[in-house]
């Protein structure tokens, strides 16, 4: 076992714990914290398959903005301490029952894959190609995808960039915040009507 | 290329995806739904990821992870959005709540 599988291993189980007690928890916190481990786990496999700047983005984008925004929201739609919301056992045990046979099914679908002999049917990639794409001294994985999002592929040449792609959801995470704005905007609410009514 | 580290990772890629949609089945708090749609999208990425390296997919994989990451912050902001409507107006964020048509 090389320290590399060992590394992996571990956090295989750390991402996969989080996510089987984010499933479990009754605790809407406990689960978001849960789903923290999970995530930063997920983060810590990329950087063991070599996509350091996706690990990077992973970190900052989803633990530490995302992960936020949904415990902002457990905060702001919290509900009194004696209520709590759960499942029925028996949905509890239907869905995990599908859950489980589903998995069974795609875990058996990709081992009886030959992944090699399937790879070696593609043709095969440009020259110039991937053979550089992780080195250390062209700068690992941030040069080349800065330049993919630029609109040049210099690993694979002849290949479109993605800077429409690029440009498309720079628009698209502009609509998405002033409509996300619009719509959780101050108004009055059930609460607060009722009471002037009542007052 | 060698590929025989491929499917650890899609297993446990497979592992997020179906913990995710067991949660958006039965959870009941609306905030927990979406939990359950980041763990899809992150057992998704993993596969991404873990064809980027393994097989010849090469940059495309990570170029694909970066806008999967994007669209999902995105939606997560929205899906919020609509989640803290929901309790202005229900004063709870059980969904088993939301089932009338009228706004």
């Amino acid at each position: 076992m090389t320290g590399e599988q060992i590394l992996f291993g571990l956090f295989a189980l750390l991402a996969c714990g989080g996510a089987i007690s984010v499933v479990l928890c009754q605790s809407v916190v406990r689960m978001a914290f849960s789903l923290i481990v999970s995530l930063a786990s997920v983060s810590a496999l990329f950087f063991l398959l070599n996509a350091d700047f996706v690990g990077a983005t992973q970190l900052m984008v989803y633990v530490g903005g995302t992960l936020v925004l949904l415990i902002f929201g457990v905060m702001l739609t919290a509900s009194s301490p004696f209520v709590r919301i759960r499942t029925s056992p028996a949905e509890g045990f239907l869905a995990g029952g599908i859950g489980i046979l589903f998995l069974a099914l795609v875990a058996f679908t990709i081992g009886a894959v030959d992944w090699d002999a399937t790879t070696a049917k593609l043709p095969a990639p440009a020259t110039v190609a991937t053979a550089g794409h992780n080195s250390a001294e062209s700068g690992n994985t941030m040069r080349p995808l800065a330049l993919a999002l630029a609109g040049l592929r210099p690993d694979a040449p002849g290949g479109s960039g993605y800077l429409l792609p690029f440009e498309i959801v720079s628009m698209h995470l502009l609509v998405v915040l002033v409509g996300a704005a619009y719509i959780a905007r101050t108004k009055r609410n059930a609460r607060s009507a009722a009471q002037s009514r009542a007052g | 290329m060698d590929a025989s580290g491929l499917s650890p990772v899609l297993w446990v890629g497979a592992f997020l995806f179906v913990c995710g949609v067991v949660c958006m089945t039965t959870k009941r708090n609306g905030i927990g739904v979406l939990m359950g749609v980041e763990l899809v999208l992150n057992g998704a990425n993993l596969n991404f990821i873990g064809f980027s390296r393994y097989t010849a997919l090469g940059l495309d994989g990570q170029v694909f992870s970066l806008f999967v990451i994007v669209l999902a912050a995105a939606e997560a902001a929205v899906a919020l959005a609509i989640a803290l409507n929901f309790y202005n107006n229900h004063l709870t964020i059980d969904v088993d709540r939301g089932d009338e048509l009228r706004g």
